[in-house]
């Protein structure tokens, strides 16, 4: 498991508080400096469709867990914490799936009542 | 108080992995064994903040693929003209890495404050206020760029009228978070100059003498104003 390998590089979690060597967090910045770099490459080459939308939410969601994990320090938390904090926010995903149905039906009935007619 | 952390089981450790996520969860004990409630308590306001952000990006979301009107072209409309040059979002991209900088400086100025550098830990916190205020500086340069070209709430000369309010909305949100960061990082950076975690005062910020874990309290917050930044820039600048 991760907690336990992440229990041995950081024993002191209770009193000392977070102690990682500085180099973690150096490395991580520097990841986070060229995923950001990556995404708005994206969007200067002008890729367009799944190409481009695969990547930027695959830059997205690194650069997201980079910061949770390392930053946030949620890696060395205890899986008690990380599943009720990260656990929740599913909810918003099946909402924003709800939404999208919702939006595209909404769309259908403008374009079928409300156009002006052609 | 930490020392709740595991005192009733000292005999035998705290089993890890999701055999440890039922025994922390079980009844009539404290669950959270990892973290001081402090920090346990910022981390459940930080996931009501994303919820509010979620609401956020979802309406966006409706309110664009909604729509029958065409939706502005981020790239174009966040244009910087340098000298003859048109660079597409040139000034969301220096806003991000200038965010992403300021949390490498947080990130230190927590790994500096357990070691109980005061004069590294304050500075480092100086450092990152004041990206944080340069961040919402170019912010308000943005801001101030787009109502002049006659983007509103109600309206915009580019395309579908939501695209002012779902602008406006978002990023203003996430500006108020990124200034009362600045805020509060100039109060701990000023306490930690001062030497308020080390006097051995019981504040309610510090419980013991040498207690920095207010440093890493406020790294969350500062940590969660970058993550929210890298959602807006994937759906609001990016689509």
């Amino acid at each position: 498991m991760t907690q336990a390998s992440a229990r041995q590089t950081a024993p002191a979690t209770a009193h000392e508080g977070q102690a990682h060597p500085i180099r973690l967090y150096l490395v991580c910045w520097g990841f986070l400096f060229v995923l950001s770099l990556a995404s708005y490459m994206v969007d200067y080459a002008q890729l367009q469709g799944l190409l481009r939308w695969g990547l930027i939410l695959l830059f997205m969601a690194l650069k997201a867990g980079l910061i949770i994990a390392v930053f946030m320090h949620m890696a060395w938390e205890r899986l008690a914490l990380v599943y009720a904090i990260l656990l929740p926010p599913l909810a918003a995903i099946v909402f924003m799936g709800i939404m999208i149905a919702e939006s595209g039906y909404t769309l259908e009935a403008r374009e079928t009542h409300f156009s002006a007619p052609e | 108080m930490t020392d709740a952390t595991a005192s009733g089981h000292r005999h035998r450790p705290r089993p890890d992995g999701l055999e440890g996520l039922a025994a922390d969860w079980a009844s009539d004990q404290r669950a959270f064994k990892s973290a001081s409630w402090g920090k346990a308590m910022m981390w459940i306001f930080l996931l009501s903040d994303t919820f509010v952000f979620a609401i956020f990006l979802i309406s966006y979301m409706s309110a664009r693929s909604s729509t029958e009107a065409e939706w502005p072209n981020a790239s174009e409309v966040f244009s910087l003209h340098v000298g003859g040059a048109d660079l597409p979002l040139a000034l969301i991209a220096i806003m991000t890495f200038v965010l992403i900088s300021s949390s490498g400086t947080m990130a230190m100025a927590v790994n500096c404050a357990y070691a109980r550098d005061r004069r590294k830990t304050a500075a480092l916190l100086y450092a990152t206020a004041a990206l944080g205020a340069l961040f919402v500086g170019m912010q308000a340069f943005e801001w101030s760029k787009l109502i002049h070209e006659g983007v509103r709430p109600w309206g915009n000369p580019f395309g579908a009228e939501q695209f002012g309010a779902a602008f406006f909305m978002i990023t203003g949100f996430h500006g108020t978070h990124v200034s009362f960061g600045v805020l509060f990082l100039l109060i701990v950076a000023n306490k930690v100059r001062k030497g308020a975690f080390d006097s051995g005062r019981r504040t309610w910020l510090c419980r013991e003498k040498g207690d920095y874990e207010a440093v890493e309290i406020m790294g969350l917050y500062w940590h969660f104003v970058d993550l929210v930044w890298v959602f807006i820039f994937a759906f609001f600048y990016l689509w």
